[in-house]
């Protein structure tokens, strides 16, 4: 379709933004930043613009990968090779979207090292950009190990009080989840003689690797997304990383987990998935009521919404490790709009904190006597989070839940349950926070500026018109989830004809 | 029968007789002239001569040479590694520069000593039997000793000289045990005879392979014969601790590989659990022992030791990936390892130089692009990708997965996290900790050697193919 290499382009430009920082945005004075921040909002807009041009040539009927590029790299069977289908390509447009917000909410409130902060989001972009449209099991690992070097920074060097324990544990957990997965990347090279990604979908893996590896994935993707038990990095990187980096973490790494999942799991080891959804099904149904009752009795509005996302990562699991159409759908329709409404919350939250320098659930009370538009903007996301039905949050939940009713109605029932839940803690937070008696101390604080409202509006808006009208996802990802889908059943029906004629 | 047709041809061995010759004219220049005047001089000709050497070995004829009947063999595997080494030895003498011009210690048979230890390197690499090995061992061996004690009004130098030298004799005696065993069981000293004699491992072989590899050990410092390490590096002038860290690892394990290789092909699982061992109890320590460290020498010395491990791994597994894992992963070592000790060599505050780790605090404020290559240096050490690191890595544990060693890959990569995190401290200390004074300015040889290393490794990702095949070259003409 393309000569050129679009996708590459793409995940490239950053880099590109990074080098003009570093040559240009030179020293620690007023100047500095301010070019800093200007080149890093004009490579954001400039990316997402671009990555524009892949959704309107990207051909929703085909079910195969799209702008496929391929170049010699490493060794005859480890190829630079780079496309999107349509199950990376939301995530894809996700990254390139959210990464202006995340500049421009970090205008004000990084003052400090601007410019290497800058730089350190840029690189992010591509290391997340390239991680979603990587066809090659090393070069994956490759951006998506990468992605550990800015995040540590970011949490480290403009984190809060305990950012180095945050950073180290965020990295360390990462870290080791993802080594063996890196192993089974190698084992997988020898069994197909290739990483190549959609060579290895085709590939029958023997079912004792099938097992051995989809462990390891499971290994690297679980503390990525995070299932619970393996969640505790999450809520202490949320609380001190700044809001930007709440975002990116929020919205786009945790993702990385269930493309993780939904990329190499499910088709490369359909017969191992399908033995593991039960331990699949009960984690996340631990992950969904248990850490909603750990959000409850949170005093520090960050780690709620952390805890929130593992709960909301929960249905994401369930869902794809269902295996049905809607499931997988829902999944990764889930995906989309928590990235858009928990990036959404944690900008909220970053909007107090910027003014009050707190994150205390009780510093606040009655924030609508001065802040009304802040209100109504954080009651969307709100119900959003909830899934009240008419926003995004809504679909991806549903979804998920019909597609795992047909396969296991136990662990939808249980699923359910937290929906009530996530009602309780975010409404109990809402009300705590923007209603009741205006504290004091709160006398002075003003309602949002143009700025933050640029950075508010258009999710708010997004968060609506998905909840009403979903289809754009949707129907970008449906051939691709079809064809995943379909694989998947054919490959578990095939096994168990054979275990039958036996 | 002419002396040539006997197999006694000299031209493969003409870089080490140029080499050889050379520093002994560097050694008259220097006794003639003085030390005073002729330090600088011998140091800047005895890097030429590293390069001269290293341009003959290229010059050399193609394919696999041999000569003095077999006990020195030039091939593919040995002109890499001797490249490497002379690439080590040469970086070693550039970053030497500064210590040597201080008034108190121009020492122009520094440079000398180097010059020779490095020819034991290139004989060591090149070793086909048991003889030219030991010979190519002690003669690399004794001049390191002397370098490690060169500050010799300084009692920690003094007492890391002594220390390695009574250790390393020990190491010695115990290589020689196992070599004369094998002698006697095999009736031969060459490699390749060996091989032949050797199908079955039988008592007396074992233990001749275990002495033999424990002498080897000694030299890689693995564990368990890593004792000396940390000492010595401590102790060492920081030039002579960053050679100790490159060129003599790059020749001792390039002789394990060997010997390994090409002596007991036929007995590869009787040494294999050995090497296994090996590289799990390094990775192990290398990695724990290195979290509570202060001293950021002793921290190399730990890391170097678990770096020792991650490049057996590609050993154990035996087979032609391995070794050329094994070789990535050295090389790529050794551009790491002369990189951060450029950076270490740099922690100078009005002509004071520091060694702990609480001194490099805030560096990345006072000097942001020196701490710069100094984490993505400590971050490919890790094994992070896309650095080089994470290649070498690569390498040896794909290997080690093909052989079937999935405990030994599965223990090394969990290491290689633990590992991480005392690099991350250093990470840390440098950007998240408050700056201390500014550095003095960095010379300019050390900004070469930083600048080389740093920017291999961080670009290594872009096009690997050379060394890669480079290597692969090597590894087969082993088999």
């Amino acid at each position: 379709m393309t000569t050129w290499p679009i996708l590459s382009l793409v995940t490239f430009l950053p880099v590109f933004g990074t080098v003009l920082i570093y040559a240009l945005a030179r020293g620690n004075d007023e100047a500095a930043n301010r070019t800093a921040r200007w080149i890093a909002l004009w490579t954001t807009l400039i990316t997402f613009v671009v990555s524009l041009i892949l959704v309107w040539r990207f051909d929703p009927a085909q079910a195969d990968f799209q702008f496929v590029e391929k170049a010699s790299w490493l060794a005859s069977g480890i190829t630079y090779h780079m496309g999107v289908d349509g199950i990376s390509l939301p995530f894809v447009i996700l990254t390139t979207a959210l990464l202006p917000f995340c500049i421009i909410a970090s205008w004000k409130s990084v003052t400090s090292r601007v410019s290497e902060y800058m730089m350190a989001f840029l690189l992010l972009e591509t290391l997340m950009v390239g991680t979603f449209s990587a066809l090659d099991l090393v070069l994956f690992y490759l951006f998506f190990e990468g992605g550990l070097i800015p995040m540590f920074l970011i949490i480290g060097v403009w984190g809060g009080p305990r950012r180095v324990y945050a950073s180290f544990k965020f990295f360390l957990y990462t870290l080791l989840g993802s080594v063996l997965m890196l192993l089974a990347i190698m084992a997988l090279y020898w069994n197909a003689g290739t990483t190549d990604i959609p060579t290895l979908m085709h590939t029958a893996v023997p079912r004792s690797l099938q097992t051995w590896a989809w462990l390891a994935f499971f290994a690297s993707f679980a503390v990525k997304l995070p299932m619970w038990p393996v969640h505790t990095w999450l809520p202490d990187a949320h609380v001190e990383a700044p809001t930007a980096g709440s975002v990116i973490l929020a919205a786009i790494l945790l993702k990385m987990g269930g493309y993780g999942f939904l990329r190499f799991s499910l088709p490369m080891f359909p017969m191992a998935s399908h033995d593991f959804a039960p331990l699949i099904f009960s984690l996340s149904v631990i992950a969904i009521i248990y850490t909603s009752l750990v959000a409850l009795m949170q005093e520090d509005i960050k780690k709620l919404i952390a805890y929130s996302s593992v709960a909301h990562m929960g249905f994401v699991t369930m869902g794809i490790f269902a295996g049905t159409t809607q499931g997988v759908a829902g999944g990764v329709f889930q995906m989309v709009s928590h990235g858009i409404v928990s990036g959404a919350l944690f900008l909220c939250v970053g909007i107090v904190y910027d003014r009050m320098h707190t994150r205390e659930i009780a510093a606040y009370g009655g924030l609508v006597n001065r802040m009304p538009l802040y209100a109504l903007v954080f009651m969307v996301f709100t119900m959003a989070n909830i899934g009240l039905p008419g926003t995004s949050g809504f679909i991806g939940e549903f979804m998920t839940l019909i597609g795992t009713f047909k396969v296991s109605i136990p662990t939808a029932t249980f699923a359910t349950t937290g929906v009530i839940l996530s009602a309780a803690y975010a409404l109990w937070l809402y009300r705590k926070v923007i209603f009741g008696v205006l504290k004091p101390s709160l006398a002075g604080i003003k309602d949002l500026t143009l700025r933050e409202c640029v950075t508010l509006i258009p999710l708010v808006a997004l968060t609506i018109l998905f909840g009403f009208y979903p289809k754009p996802v949707l129907d970008m990802s449906a051939s691709s989830v079809q064809q995943l889908v379909n694989n998947y059943n054919t490959a578990v029906t095939a096994v168990k004809a054979a275990a039958l004629l036996q | 029968m002419s002396f040539e047709s006997a197999g006694y041809q000299l031209l493969p061995v003409l870089p080490e007789l140029v080499l050889a010759a050379g520093a002994m004219v560097l050694l008259m220049i220097g006794a003639y002239r003085g030390a005073e005047t002729a330090t600088g001089l011998v140091t800047a000709l005895a890097v030429g001569l590293l390069v001269l050497t290293g341009a003959l070995e290229l010059w050399l004829p193609a394919g696999k040479l041999m000569t003095f009947g077999g006990s020195f063999i030039v091939d593919d595997f040995a002109r890499f590694l001797k490249i490497l080494a002379l690439i080590g030895s040469a970086a070693t003498l550039v970053l030497s520069a500064e210590y040597l011009a201080d008034p108190s210690r121009r020492i122009f048979e520094y440079s000398i000593l180097v010059l020779l230890s490095t020819l034991g390197m290139m004989v060591l690499i090149s070793a086909g039997d048991l003889i030219m090995l030991y010979l190519g061992l002690e003669l690399m061996s004794l001049a390191l000793y002397v370098v490690a004690a060169s500050n010799r009004d300084n009692a920690k130098s003094t007492e890391a000289g002594l220390k390695y030298f009574v250790l390393g004799a020990l190491s010695s005696g115990m290589l020689l045990y196992g070599a004369s065993l094998i002698y006697g069981f095999t009736g031969t000293v060459s490699f390749a005879g060996v091989a032949a004699a050797v199908k079955t491992g039988s008592v007396g072989i074992v233990f001749g392979i275990v002495f033999l590899l424990a002498g080897l050990c000694f030299k890689i410092s693995a564990v368990p014969f890593h004792m000396w390490t940390p000492d010595v590096y401590e102790g060492a002038p920081t030039p002579v601790t960053a050679f100790f860290a490159s060129a003599p690892k790059v020749a001792a394990l390039a002789v394990f590989t060997r010997v390994a290789l090409t002596a007991f092909p036929g007995v590869v699982s009787q040494w294999q659990q050995i090497v296994v061992f090996v590289a799990i109890a390094s990775m192990a320590l290398g990695s724990f022992a290195a979290i509570g460290q202060k001293n950021i020498k002793r921290l190399m010395a730990y890391s170097s030791i678990g770096h020792m491990g991650f490049a057996l791994v590609g050993l154990a597994a035996g087979t032609a990936e391995g070794a050329q894992g094994v070789l990535v992963y050295i090389s790529i070592y050794v551009a790491m390892t002369l990189g951060s000790f450029a950076v270490i060599l740099t922690m100078k505050r009005n002509g004071q130089h520091f060694e702990n780790i609480s001194d490099f605090s805030g560096l990345s404020r006072t000097n942001p692009l020196l701490a710069f290559f100094f984490a993505m240096l400590l971050f490919s050490l890790a094994g992070i990708p896309p650095l080089a690191g994470f290649f070498a890595k690569w390498y040896v544990f794909v290997a080690a997965i093909k052989a079937g060693l999935f405990t030994l890959a599965v223990v090394g990569v969990v290491t290689s996290v633990v590992g991480a995190y005392y690099y991350l401290t250093i990470i840390k200390v440098m950007y998240f900790d408050e700056p201390l004074a500014k550095l003095d300015p960095m010379r300019m040889e050390l900004r070469t050697v930083l600048a080389v290393a740093g920017l291999f490794n961080i670009f290594f990702f872009v096009h690997p193919g050379p060394l890669v095949s480079v290597a692969t070259a090597a590894a087969k003409s082993l088999f």
